[in-house]
């Protein structure tokens, strides 16, 4: 319903991609809305990063149009456009050379902030993403956790105030424990800033328990789209409901263990 | 012995201001090219795979050739590009010493440069280039903010294997007229001189070891962000270079540039030129270890005012001659073709031949009843010869196997100061030698018959360069030569700088042949 009433921040209208001769993208349509924490999900191969990549014009559609905030994006500076976009990259993409407040301050740099607004704005993310201060500003990457350096990789993502965030799979190589914590924090963040976040994932439950709605991609078509309550309750499409099915069936045995008689 | 060594060390040290200085300037000077040139070319081949292709390949091509080789092929290129400039915008430039030696050896030092400057671009992970764009760097933010810091470990490794062939191979531009350490090493060898040859070596060494600790200090800081010890290593680089130009600056330079080939006669006479021009008042310093087809485009290019050459020589390789004629006429014909062609004055003959010659053991030649070449041809099939780096190839060579007949069995190539004790010793059987080499009586051999007269004459004759052809000064300081030294007192000369005690170098035998030519006009 509210996905009708508030105008779209990101759309894709019939947007096909070809790479070398093959398909990875198939006339995608899709909308998402302001504020809305939208996650894709799909295996490997499916078209979930190459969909990510061309928000912010990291690659151009062979055909079909990207729209943002009622833009068309090809008609935006692609240099611009990805400094107002924030970006979690896959490898965390943190730069091996420069300290964790060098890495923060990467983007309010290229846009010509000062200094003191630059350092105060580190300090500012580096609370926000739960490091401290004192302990991690001048350390380089390769001195951090895995953990640590994806909470690195989203303070730079939203250094320069972004409204709009893409996570490609944060959260991907991080332990269970790290991987709960950092996520709920980014919803948070997301909530508490405003943001319009689309995230990608392979893990279907991290979906279900962070996003506002979910689009599943398979081989470069998005099968479904819907909120994560609707798409448990199962869906015409028998890969979804296959996908779906998995955190629902982990849920009930979770649920029968906890309730059931102690061994 | 002990003061010997020393005598030896102090006359290095006395000439490592000069040697020293035009090394680190060639040097430091090619490196600078070389990586001006490499790393624009490492940029622009990262995306253009065929390109960085074609251009790897042709830098390890420029690799493969021999150090001397490059060098002396630039001499030739440039004197063609110098002749070129003048007839277009009448501008020329020397073409010998620095320019080709730089151009040279920053061509070598492309390869290591280039090749680890690709090497360290194209190993960044893909992943952080794709976030050096996802952050919104443009193409040239992404590659000075991101993939050069990451490269430069690699690339300063290529600069630093660079520096140390660069320093290394500058000892080879000595024969193409660049003063450098090479003048020790090839002095020393010419003359026997090993502490000098050492000398040369161990300076060169240390150099590149300094330098290659300088560029290893600024590669450390600059991957710690340690800005101290960039700024040492920046310093010391500087302090190198200030060091080395500085003698320079306050020498003031030559009137007269005396030049010298690479062997032991040369560096006396040029040294008893010298010291005939000083002694006239004249500022005069010597240009030594020049190629011997350098030296004569030298002269004719001004860039040496007087040398000492061989009729023979000119015959062969300038008027192309391989027919014999007598001295006197070889002289005239020369001495004409230099003028006509070269506008180069031969002032005339010091009085002696240096010639090519065969000679053998004394001790073998009479046990195998041989005086002449003509006696040799008979035995030579059993016999093994050996010549210097030119003599097979010179048409000297061919006329004598064609006029006896001559066949050995096999044919070896030495360095001449070897040659002699391979003779003396029985190695080799004959050797090519020099009619005015002090080494023949040295090593008890016998200078072979050319009763046909195949070879022509070598007469010593004393070239002037175009621009002092009307120079009287020169000309009057150098004149008393003319005529005054014959072959014993040459062959004296020469094996008093190879052998014996006391101090042999060019200098102090080019002192006692003064003594020996003014204790003979008195008598007069």
């Amino acid at each position: 319903m509210s996905k009708m009433s508030t105008p779209a921040v990101i759309s894709f209208e019939r947007v096909s991609k070809v790479y070398d001769g093959t398909r990875t993208l198939e006339s995608v349509t899709l909308a998402v809305a302001e504020r809305e924490f939208l996650a894709i999900v799909g295996g490997s191969g499916a078209g979930k990063t190459t969909l990510l990549r061309l928000i912010n014009r990291l690659i151009d559609p062979s055909d079909g149009i990207v729209r943002l905030e009622g833009e068309d994006v090809r008609t935006l500076d692609p240099i611009a456009l990805r400094r107002r976009i924030g970006y979690v990259f896959q490898n965390i993409g943190l730069f091996p050379h420069m300290t964790v407040a060098e890495n923060i301050a990467i983007t309010p740099r290229l846009l010509g902030w000062d200094a003191a607004s630059r350092a105060a704005r580190v300090d500012e993310l580096i609370d926000l993403v739960r490091l401290d201060r004192a302990k991690y500003r001048d350390r380089l990457p390769h001195q951090l956790s895995g953990g640590e350096r994806q909470r690195v990789g989203v303070a730079r993502a939203l250094a320069a105030r972004p409204r709009i965030v893409l996570m490609d799979e944060p959260f991907g190589a991080l332990d269970p424990i790290t991987r709960d914590a950092l996520g709920r924090d980014v919803r948070a963040l997301h909530d508490e800033l405003g943001l319009t976040t689309v995230m990608i994932t392979h893990d279907a439950l991290e979906a279900v328990l962070l996003a506002d709605r979910i689009v599943v991609m398979r081989d470069g078509h998005a099968i479904a789209d819907g909120t994560p309550r609707a798409l448990l309750a199962g869906d015409a499409d028998p890969y979804v409901r296959e996908l779906m099915q998995t955190p629902r069936r982990q849920a009930e045995r979770l649920h029968a263990l906890i309730a059931g008689p102690a061994a | 012995m002990i003061g010997d060594l020393d005598a030896r060390l102090g006359e290095a040290l006395a000439r490592l201001p000069d040697y020293l200085g035009g090394h680190v300037l060639v040097s430091m000077t090619a490196l600078a090219l070389g990586i001006a040139l490499s790393i624009p070319l490492a940029l622009v081949s990262i995306r253009r795979p065929a390109f960085r292709a074609v251009v790897l390949a042709l830098s390890s091509i420029v690799q493969t050739i021999p150090g001397l080789a490059l060098l002396a092929l630039f001499y030739p290129l440039l004197l063609g590009l110098a002749a070129l400039s003048l007839r277009a915008f009448g501008v020329s430039f020397s073409a010998l010493g620095f320019l080709p030696a730089v151009l040279a050896l920053a061509l070598y030092s492309l390869l290591p440069v280039l090749r680890n400057a690709v090497t360290g671009l194209t190993g960044i992970d893909p992943a952080i280039r794709e976030a050096a764009l996802g952050v919104g760097m443009t193409r040239r933010q992404a590659l000075w903010m991101v993939e050069l810091p990451l490269a430069l470990p690699v690339v300063m490794a290529g600069i630093r294997t660079a520096a140390v062939w660069v320093i290394g191979t500058a000892t080879l531009s000595t024969p193409i007229g660049q003063t450098s350490l090479g003048n020790y090493i090839f002095a020393g060898l010419q003359t026997q001189n090993w502490v000098l040859v050492l000398f040369g070596c161990v300076a060169a060494a240390l150099l590149a070891l300094a330098v290659d600790q300088l560029l290893a200090l600024i590669e450390g800081g600059l991957g710690a962000r340690r800005r101290g010890r960039v700024v040492v290593g920046l310093l010391g680089m500087a302090l190198i270079i200030i060091g080395a130009l500085a003698p320079g600056w306050s020498q003031p330079r030559a009137r007269y540039l005396v030049g010298a080939k690479t062997f032991t006669e040369q560096y006396i006479l040029a040294s008893l030129i010298e010291q005939r021009l000083r002694g006239a008042g004249l500022s005069a310093a010597r240009r030594e270890g020049l190629g011997s087809s350098v030296i004569l485009d030298a002269l004719a290019a001004n860039e040496i005012d007087v040398y000492v050459d061989y009729t023979g020589t000119i015959w062969a390789n300038g008027l192309h001659r391989t027919d014999a004629k007598p001295r006197a006429e070889v002289t005239a014909e020369v001495a004409k073709w230099l003028k006509d062609e070269r506008g180069i004055t031969l002032l005339g003959e010091l009085g002696f031949e240096n010639a090519y010659a065969l000679a053998m053991p004394k001790k073998r030649a009479e046990a195998l009843g041989v005086h002449s070449i003509a006696d040799l041809a008979r035995v030579a099939p059993r016999l093994t010869i050996a010549g210097d780096y030119e003599f097979f190839s010179r048409p000297e060579w061919t006329a004598l196997r064609q006029a006896y007949g001559l066949s050995f069995r096999t044919q070896r190539t030495m360095q001449p100061e070897f040659m002699y004790p391979a003779a003396g010793a029985g190695e080799v059987d004959v050797i090519s030698a020099y009619t005015s080499e002090g080494r023949v009586a040295q090593y008890d051999l016998v200078v072979l018959d050319d009763n046909k007269h195949v070879i022509p004459p070598y007469d010593a004759v004393i070239l002037i360069s175009p621009r002092d052809a009307n120079d009287r000064a020169l000309i009057d300081a150098v004149r008393p030569l003319v005529g005054a030294i014959d072959v014993d007192l040459m062959r004296a000369a020469n094996q008093r700088a190879t052998s014996g005690a006391g101090d042999r170098s060019p200098n102090a035998v080019a002192r006692w042949m003064a003594e020996q030519l003014a204790r003979k006009s008195e008598k007069k």
